[in-house]
């Protein structure tokens, strides 16, 4: 390669490396306030802000939803598989809430250390697949339960 | 190493003379895919078990998300030759290809958006894959902006393969953005490591969609490039030559 042309693309490397140290390090200065939600660990150790606005998400725990049965307050938890968090919400649930999905909750956590959400967003995950599978792949876990009892 | 083979690819004549040949064979490929990746993807692909058909967004979203960021580190790689090699060439594809990439970004941001409010329940969110995707789209914005505010054509040149060179950051950046932090979007479907976590039915016509898009994006830079091409070069033989005989 001609020396000049080499110079140049030695700059140019240089130049990205030191812009891209640089962004690495505000990204890592701003973690907390990138993420978009806290898990329920980080808000049982404290390191959500109190008092503030925050974003809770997790996975809705399977049975803990309650339904007013005269409004449409809702109660439920969601847990990050170590810890769990209460969320009361009034209003319409996204379609794909449902118990096991992960959602996002934007709102206040109260002295009771539950969050009153004004806000419930569904988290979708990176899995699709055609209902008939989904209804097959349920039918066996049934299967597989209500064959265990019988094992033992 | 010769580099002689490198200094032809930049030869704008020679360029000129390829893609001609080249582009009824592209038009051909990717009109070919468009039809048979959207009827195969909006129709006949099932549905999903959660979302019904509202996922079919699918087929239009990921394959213009893929494009934008394609031609984001194309740009970049056009930056680095034409700053290098000071190549004549890869300023016209720089110039040509910024405005497909940011309608591909804007095409990627409207799509999702659509598929956000009935699945997520909001339009926008900003969380770090949405944000840096915006971000993707200013910088688009600001190479385009960037070229039409310099008149002269060098200095332009080099400015925005700077521009383009720095923005390069944002793509490792979007692409990680769901793995590095708590984000609403979900993580990727596909991987190169592991199985997709979508049945063959469903990713098939994804890929006839992405190749679709891969070939209208090199067509319509080809098409870009050359009318930039016989702009640049006017007052040359062979463009008066070309010109001649394909009238």
């Amino acid at each position: 390669m001609h020396p000049a042309r080499k110079k140049r693309l030695i700059l140019i490397l240089l130049v990205l490396l030191g812009v891209g140290s640089a962004v690495a390090l505000a990204l890592t200065a701003l973690r907390e306030n990138i993420n978009l939600f806290y898990t329920p660990t980080q808000i049982a150790d404290g390191e959500a802000p109190q008092g503030a606005r925050i974003r809770a998400g997790g996975m809705v725990v399977e049975g803990s939803v309650e339904r007013s049965t005269d409004s449409l307050d809702v109660r439920f938890d969601v847990s990050d598989g170590a810890k769990a968090v209460t969320i009361a919400y009034s209003g319409i649930l996204p379609d794909l809430f449902r118990e096991g999905q992960g959602i996002v909750a934007l709102g206040r956590i109260n002295a009771d250390g539950v969050l009153e959400a004004d806000e419930v967003l569904a988290k979708h995950d990176e899995e699709y697949m055609p209902p008939e599978v989904a209804k097959a792949m349920n039918d066996a876990m049934a299967n597989k339960a209500a064959q265990q009892p019988q094992a033992e | 190493m010769s580099w002689t083979f490198f200094h032809k690819l930049g030869s704008p004549k020679w360029f000129y003379e390829i893609s001609g040949k080249l582009m009824p064979w592209i038009a051909a490929f990717s009109l070919l895919a468009l039809v048979v990746g959207s009827v195969w993807g909006l129709v006949f692909a099932p549905q999903d078990y959660q979302q019904g058909n509202s996922f079919r967004i699918i087929y239009i979203h990921v394959p213009a998300a893929i494009l934008a960021q394609s031609c984001y580190m194309m740009l970049a790689v056009a930056g680095v030759v034409g700053l290098v090699w000071r190549m004549k060439l890869a300023d016209v594809a720089l110039q040509c290809a910024a405005p497909i990439g940011a309608w591909m970004t804007f095409v990627a941001l409207i799509t999702g958006s659509i598929w956000g409010k009935p699945t997520w329940g909001t339009y926008w969110e900003w969380d770090a894959r949405l944000t840096s995707m915006l971000i993707l789209l200013f910088l688009y914005f600001g190479i385009i902006a960037l070229r039409m505010a310099i008149s002269n054509r060098d200095t332009a040149a080099k400015a925005t393969s700077v521009m383009a060179i720095v923005g390069v950051i944002n793509i490792p950046i979007i692409k990680y953005s769901v793995d590095w932090w708590n984000t609403l979007h979900q993580p990727a479907t596909f991987t190169i490591t592991e199985k997709p976590a979508m049945p063959p039915e469903m990713w098939l016509p994804l890929l006839v969609m992405v190749l679709a898009f891969y070939g209208l994006f090199t067509l319509n830079l080809f098409m870009r490039m050359r009318l930039e091409i016989l702009k640049r070069e006017h007052k040359t033989r062979w463009v008066r030559d070309a010109l001649e005989n394909n009238s």
